[in-house]
Order: structure tokens, then C-alpha cells, then sequence
């Protein structure tokens, strides 16, 4: 029995050694074959060049969310990351499953685009977080570790997955592109934070924004964070709008400095 | 005889019973044991019953429920009237993760279905209980494109048969899941496998191969349903000398892709199979592969005792935006004209003369940039600019198409084609790729385009005469789901969300939902059992069966 626990153990060992490094690392050919796996495989999620924004994190950051190394990333290529929407090799819609050689080659790929960080922050994360929580009225919506508000999304661990570029883009024009909220685990495309106006059978309007939506149900938390579980054909009215319940903040509510230290107290809050 | 008797006789203390008295007991009953009971023996599914299978609306004996792909039912005790009260009968847990896109087969009081990764199984239709699992030895290096999803069985005689995600075809006992025999039509490491339910016809089991995306060059196979012997294959990709091989560029021929992964139907009246066929390979790069690239995305009008070629039609040209054809053909009689239509992945609803494949018309029924002209024959066109190029551009629909696999369904009584639809557009970046054997050959990436959110999910009903848009309900956003209607005035369906719904056939208004907390990726069925109309559905990873409240 012993004999049998130490031969597992090492074969264990062995399975562990056999992924934990990339044998591309730096290969420049490796990193090209991985440009065209990771076209096929992952940017249909993750975008041409892997800049995201289609539907799963911006992966040029040196900075992940879910990896710390390329054994790591390979593990979550390979078995997904539960509680996401990034799915096991082989079993999302419509890539195809790949070998251990292409999940190598796209790291070795993904490795060849990642922008390294400024030596410096741009911004003064000190007071970006003043900002936050103060003037800049970010927390009365969002919420970071806890703290803030529950009518956006919580931006946590957003530095993870979104670039500088992206979050400033999300402050200055917040219906570009609308944040996800909930993924459920057979459903296409995640829910997203569109703007709803209803007005219930005794007349009483509500507006918030959407946490879930079908046919027949939408549940709704107002922008005094009171959730709302309506059913479509009980209401008078019922609006649904793409522009973004968040304020449009241009330079004349929040300068560019003032976005830039809101950005650098984000990324160091990610850190955590 | 008693069991006590039977012991006595192996134990050696009575003679044995001369062997000829069973088989002329067991010929007698089947003369006329079935006049008897005056139901189908269990089990017996001869091709007479499934030509003729509108005769017993109880049963749903084939994927689209009949040959002509109509997914309707004869069942009108659910109707409009009544629809309202309807509620869940049973559930049937697969414990299969993924899309589940089988569409379960009911078969005198019996259901059978598949699952992801291979599984087979037999349930009492009338409370959803296990007679028999099986599940097929899968290797750990298969590489199906899209899933590792099954659609569904074919049943004749006391078979049912499969394909599986290893490109094996199995015949398993209708009774007791046994593997009567296993046979290996493809190579799986080369990127070919089976999703596709099979069709039986005859004595033979048809079935197209799926790997448009490894480059394989597709077939579509018959079998002898006895033996497994292979009664003929037709590559719907031509070899040197056949016609049509001049369609292909060099030897883009030998990777050229037209799989064939989704059921097709059969006339008995001119013993013809209509199987329709994907996208060219590499799906999203045309260089390469220059000319039409046949038979790709067309319609194959095929002899079923042969497998020789009647007629083709293709819809997408020498196509770059993975627009496979691959969309149940309907076969529908109107004012003596033998019609077959399809709503195609490419944003057009065609139907042609199904005795000579000619075109009589096609019209769009979703969003679409990618054509504005037709050729001499009523063909759509290709604009030049729809080519993906390397940056990427947007063209709708997009790759997942306006439609896909998920099969439609034709309602005589109202004389329309209801059909899911979605509008999204994708931008289209091509990649040179070389093809290497057992890897991903599609040439190319698509995405959603941000530019064109939202994405729009309905459910249409079309009129084949003017391919006129009569009616739609929008979804909350796109869905997988196909569509049933029935006699009962109504046409079923499900959403992403995990609903699904009644409607009422002449208004598509819902008439009735249910939360089955999964998104559908299969088509419903109707079946019957003592008198009782059930409706059932694939969501999430179970089963779901639906009937009034008695």
C-alpha cells in the first residue's frame, strides 16, 4: 500500500513537473504559432491581440487576475476557472480542444504581448482613493474590498482584468460599453448593467439598473440599492435603456489627473 | 410451463421440450399477439412504420419527429386552450456538463437520448426513470469542434444507433443498451467525429461526419443497421476525376471540410435523402482554396439505395464566414409543388423544387451586409468587401449565423416556417494557417462586434410561399433553441435563460412558461402515452417533460 502511495506520489511529481515549465519560453517561432492558436482559441473572448474587451479579461497585463506564473496559466487553459465564464480546454462552444504544445505556444504568445508596467504609477493612488470615496463620487456605486456601494459593478479586482486605457474609456464614456454583471454557467453572453425604468400596477416608478433579465422576470436594484423582483407582465411600463446609469464624467467633472490617481488606486487595490 | 418444470428440465429430471414449440409460440404471438394487445410491439421499428409515422403521433421515431423534418406533432390535447395549466411531469437528470442538444426519441412508451461525451440512455417516458445506461469508452485525445455534444439516436428494428466523438458508429440493443456492434467509420485523430443524430432509412443508418474544422474531407455514410456494413459513402468533397473537383484550388481538395453534421430527410416518394453539408476548410480564409468549392455548403439530394449524387444546390459560394448549410431541410407539399426549404445559417430562407434542386426563391429573414444581388439563378451573391481580411471587419450575420444547427419546424395548419434567428455581427480577421493533421484549421478568428450590440435572439415565422416575415417574438437575448409545433395551435420553444415556452401558433404570443434553470441547446418533441400528450426538452444538463395537469 505504501509502495503504491509512493509511486502515485511520483507520478504526481511527475504530471506536476511536465507542466510546470514552458519549453517555448521566449521562442519566437513558438510565440507566432501561439499568435494563430490564440486567434482560433481565445479571442473570440479576449480579443484580437488579446487586449480583451469581446467578452474575458485584457491578458497584455503583466498583472493577472487568476495566474501568477506560466505553470499557473497553463493549469487554468487547461481546466478553466470555475466561477467564470472562461471555460476547460475543449469545452467551450467553439474552439477546439488544444494540445499541451499550443497551450504552451499561446503563453509563449500572450507572454510576447504583455506591456510591462510603468516603473511608476502615473497617478498618486493616495488620492485617487480620496477621490473615490470623496469628491469623485465613485463609491456611492462601486465598491472596493468591501467598501462603497452595490448599484455598479464591484471593482475589486478590475485592475486585473481591464487596461489603464479601458478604464479610463469606461469613466469618460460609461455606455460604450456597458459592465457585465452575472455569468450563469450555460448562458451565452453574460447579463449586462443596462438602465431600467418600470412602473409597477399601483403606478410607483422604479429605475435602477438590471442584475438579471429573461422573457418574463427582470430583477432590478434602484439606485437606492433596493432589489426589485418584478414580473413583466405585472407592471404598467417597462424601459430598458444602453445608456449607462453612471454619469458621463468628462474633464469638467474629473480631470484628467484626478482620472489618473482614481486609476492608480485601482490597480493597487487589485494587488491585494 | 412452470418454472418448477423449467429447473426440473436443465437439471436433467424431465426430457427437454421439443425446440420446435417455442419459435412457432413466439412466431404465433407476433402474427398475432400485436393484433391482440392492438398496440406496436416493443421494440419493432420497421421502416414502414417511420414512412408512415404520422399514423401514430404518440411516437417520435426520428430526430425532426418524421422524414420530411417538419418537427411536428399530430398531438392536440395540449392546445391553445388549455396550454396555460400545463405543468413539469418529470425530470431526468443526465449528469453530463455542457450543451445538451439531443432530441430524445419516444418510442412506445420508452425515451431515448444522449448526452454529452457519448451517453446513451432509455427512461420510462411516463416517469422519466432509467431502463438502461450506457456510456461510450471515450480516448482522451479526442477533439471535437464544438462541444462534446451528441444530438441525438436513430431507432429501427429492436436498435438504437449513435455516433460518437471518436468517429466510431454503435448499434445498441433498444432493451438493454448492449453494443450489438461497434464499427470505426473515421480516423478520430485526424479531427473527424460523430455529433449528428442519425437518419434510418430502410434498412440502412445515415450519418454525416463532423471536423469542418480540422480539414477533414467530409462524407456522409450508410449502414447496414444488422450488420454495420457500410452500404455506400458519397465525399462530399470530389476526388480527381469526379465532377466538381475542379472547384477546388491544387490539393485544397484532400482538406477541403463540407462535413455534414446535422440531420438530414428523406422522400419515400422518389427514395431520395436530402443531407445537407458545412462550411469549406479552412472555414474563415479563402486563399488557397480558390473557385466554388463543392459541394460545401449546399443541399444534396442523394438515391438512398446508392448514395449516387441527384442533385445539388449550394447556398454560400467558395464561403469565408463559416456559414455551414448544415440546417434541417423541410420537406413541404403545396399546390402539388414537392418543395424543400431551408432557413439558412446565412441569413437567407431558401426553397427549391426538391425534384431537380432548382431555386425558386430566397429571401432574408435576419440581419445581413454580406450580399446585395442575386446571380441569373436567384442565388445571393457575395459581396467582394465580406471577405474577411487580416485587420478584421464586421459582417452579418455573423459565424454563429442567423440560424444554426438547432432545428426549425413547419406547421401545415398554419402554413408557416417558424424558425430561431439571431441578428449579430462579428468581425472577421483572417490568419494564415497551415494545415497540420489532428489541428484546428479554420484560417482565421471571429468575435462578437461591440459596434453592433445588442444582439437580438428571435423566433420567426416565415411564410415559404413569399418568405415574408408574418410574425416574431423577441428574446431577451439570442437563443439555441429549436422549435416544435403541434395540432394543438402551438409552437414550443426555449430561451438562453432557461425557459420554456408556449406560444400560440397563429400570434406567437406566449401562452405559458416554465423556469427549467439551464439554457436550451436542443429541440423539443411531443409523444403520447395512455392517451396523455407530454412535450419534453433538453436544458442545462437534464431532461424535462411537460404535460396538463391530470
Amino acid at each position: 500500500m505504501r509502495l503504491l502511495a509512493a509511486v502515485c506520489s511520483l507520478a504526481v511529481a511527475f504530471i506536476g513537473e511536465a507542466h510546470s515549465q514552458n519549453p517555448y519560453a521566449g521562442n519566437v517561432k513558438a510565440a507566432k504559432a501561439g499568435e494563430y492558436e490564440f486567434r482560433i482559441n481565445c479571442a473570440l473572448c479576449h480579443g484580437l491581440g488579446a487586449h480583451g474587451g469581446g467578452r474575458g479579461p485584457d491578458l497584455t497585463r503583466a498583472q493577472k487576475k487568476h495566474t501568477h506564473n506560466d505553470a499557473e496559466m497553463f493549469q487554468v487553459i487547461s481546466n478553466g476557472i470555475p466561477g467564470t465564464a472562461m471555460p476547460a480546454n475543449g469545452t467551450n462552444g467553439q474552439g477546439v480542444g488544444m494540445t499541451d504544445e499550443e497551450i504552451w505556444q499561446i503563453i509563449t504568445y500572450i507572454r510576447s504581448q504583455e506591456v510591462k508596467a510603468a516603473a511608476k504609477p502615473l497617478g498618486d493612488p493616495r488620492r485617487g482613493k480620496t477621490l473615490f470615496y470623496g469628491d469623485a463620487n465613485c463609491s456611492l456605486c462601486h465598491m472596493i474590498n468591501g467598501r462603497g456601494g452595490r448599484v455598479g459593478p464591484d471593482l475589486s479586482a478590475v485592475s486585473g482584468s481591464r487596461t489603464r486605457e479601458a478604464l479610463i474609456d469606461s469613466v469618460r464614456n460609461p455606455s460604450r460599453r456597458l459592465a457585465w454583471g452575472l455569468t450563469e454557467s450555460t448562458k451565452e453572453f453574460p447579463q449586462e448593467y443596462e438602465t431600467v425604468t418600470a412602473v409597477t400596477a399601483e403606478g410607483k416608478e422604479i429605475k435602477g439598473v438590471t442584475l438579471n433579465e429573461d422573457s418574463f422576470t427582470v430583477q432590478v436594484m434602484d439606485t437606492n440599492e433596493n432589489l426589485h423582483l418584478l414580473e413583466k407582465d405585472k407592471l404598467r411600463s417597462f424601459q430598458k435603456s444602453r445608456e449607462s446609469a453612471m454619469p458621463k464624467y468628462g474633464t469638467d467633472l474629473l480631470s484628467d489627473k484626478d482620472l489618473e490617481d482614481i486609476v492608480a488606486f485601482l490597480a493597487g487595490a487589485g494587488a491585494k | 410451463m412452470t418454472r418448477e418444470q423449467f429447473y426440473r428440465q436443465v437439471r436433467g429430471e424431465l426430457p427437454r421440450t421439443s425446440p420446435r414449440k417455442a419459435p412457432s409460440f413466439v412466431l404465433f404471438f407476433f402474427l398475432f399477439g400485436c393484433v391482440l394487445l392492438a398496440r406496436p410491439c416493443f421494440g419493432q421499428v420497421t421502416f414502414d412504420r417511420l414512412v408512415n409515422s404520422a399514423k401514430e403521433p404518440q411516437n417520435w421515431m426520428t430526430y425532426s419527429g418524421d422524414y420530411s423534418g417538419k418537427r411536428w406533432s399530430g398531438l392536440d390535447q395540449i392546445n391553445a386552450g388549455n396550454a396555460h395549466s400545463m405543468v413539469a411531469k418529470w425530470v431526468y437528470q443526465t449528469g453530463a456538463t455542457g450543451k445538451l442538444e439531443t432530441t430524445p426519441l419516444v418510442v412506445d412508451g420508452i425515451m431515448y437520448a444522449t448526452a454529452q461525451d457519448d451517453r446513451a440512455f432509455a427512461l420510462d417516458a411516463r416517469s422519466g426513470r432509467p431502463i438502461w445506461m450506457y456510456q461510450h469508452q471515450l480516448p482522451g485525445d479526442i477533439r471535437p469542434c464544438c462541444g462534446r455534444v451528441n444530438r441525438g439516436l436513430a431507432i429501427l428494428g429492436d436498435k438504437v444507433f449513435m455516433g460518437t466523438l471518436d468517429a466510431h458508429v454503435i448499434a445498441l440493443d433498444a432493451k438493454t443498451g448492449n453494443v450489438i456492434w461497434d464499427l470505426i467509420a473515421a480516423d478520430y485523430r485526424t479531427g473527424h467525429s460523430f455529433t449528428v443524430a442519425p437518419l434510418a432509412v430502410k434498412n440502412l443508418i445515415v450519418i454525416g461526419v463532423s471536423g469542418g474544422e480540422y480539414g477533414v474531407r467530409g462524407f456522409i455514410d450508410a449502414y447496414d443497421a444488422d450488420t454495420g456494413a457500410r452500404k455506400w459513402r458519397f465525399y462530399t468533397v470530389p476526388g480527381p476525376g469526379e465532377p466538381g473537383h475542379e472547384t477546388w484550388e491544387g490539393d485544397s481538395w484532400k482538406v477541403g471540410g463540407a462535413p455534414a453534421w446535422n440531420t438530414g430527410t428523406y422522400d419515400p416518394a422518389s427514395n431520395q435523402i436530402f443531407w445537407p453539408t458545412g462550411n469549406p476548410s479552412p472555414s474563415n480564409r479563402g486563399a488557397g482554396r480558390a473557385g466554388d468549392n463543392l459541394y460545401s455548403n449546399s443541399l444534396l439530394a442523394l438515391d438512398a439505395d446508392t448514395g449516387k449524387l441527384k442533385w445539388y444546390f449550394q447556398f454560400t459560394k467558395h464561403d469565408e464566414h463559416d456559414w455551414d448549410a448544415t440546417q434541417v431541410p423541410v420537406l413541404i407539399d403545396a399546390d402539388e409543388k414537392h418543395l424543400v426549404a431551408q432557413a439558412n445559417r446565412n441569413g437567407f430562407f431558401y426553397v427549391l423544387d426538391r425534384t431537380n434542386g432548382k431555386l425558386i426563391s430566397a429571401t432574408a429573414y435576419g440581419k445581413q451586409t454580406w450580399s446585395d444581388s442575386k446571380d441569373g439563378d436567384g442565388r445571393p451573391v457575395a459581396k467582394k468587401e465580406a471577405s474577411p481580411t487580416l485587420e478584421g471587419h464586421t459582417v452579418c450575420p455573423g459565424a454563429l449565423g442567423t440560424t444554426n444547427y438547432l432545428p426549425p419546424t413547419y406547421d401545415s395548419q398554419t402554413g408557416l416556417f417558424y424558425v430561431t434567428s439571431r441578428d449579430q455581427c462579428d468581425i472577421f480577421s483572417t490568419a494564415p494557417q497551415p494545415y497540420e493533421a489532428g489541428h484546428a484549421f479554420y484560417g482565421s478568428a471571429y468575435f462578437p462586434s461591440e459596434e453592433a450590440k445588442p444582439y437580438l435572439g428571435f423566433l420567426k415565422a416565415i411564410d415559404p410561399a413569399t418568405g415574408e416575415i408574418k410574425m416574431k417574438f423577441q428574446h431577451t437575448s439570442p437563443t439555441w433553441s429549436g422549435v416544435l409545433s403541434t395540432a394543438g395551435g402551438l409552437v414550443f420553444s426555449g430561451d438562453a435563460e432557461g425557459n420554456f415556452i408556449a406560444f400560440d401558433a397563429k400570434s406567437l404570443k406566449p401562452l405559458w412558461h416554465f423556469q427549467m434553470g439551464g439554457a436550451v441547446y436542443a429541440g423539443p418533441m411531443a409523444y403520447a402515452i395512455d392517451g396523455k400528450e407530454y412535450v419534453a426538452i433538453a436544458a442545462g444538463s437534464a431532461i424535462y417533460t411537460f404535460g396538463l395537469p391530470y
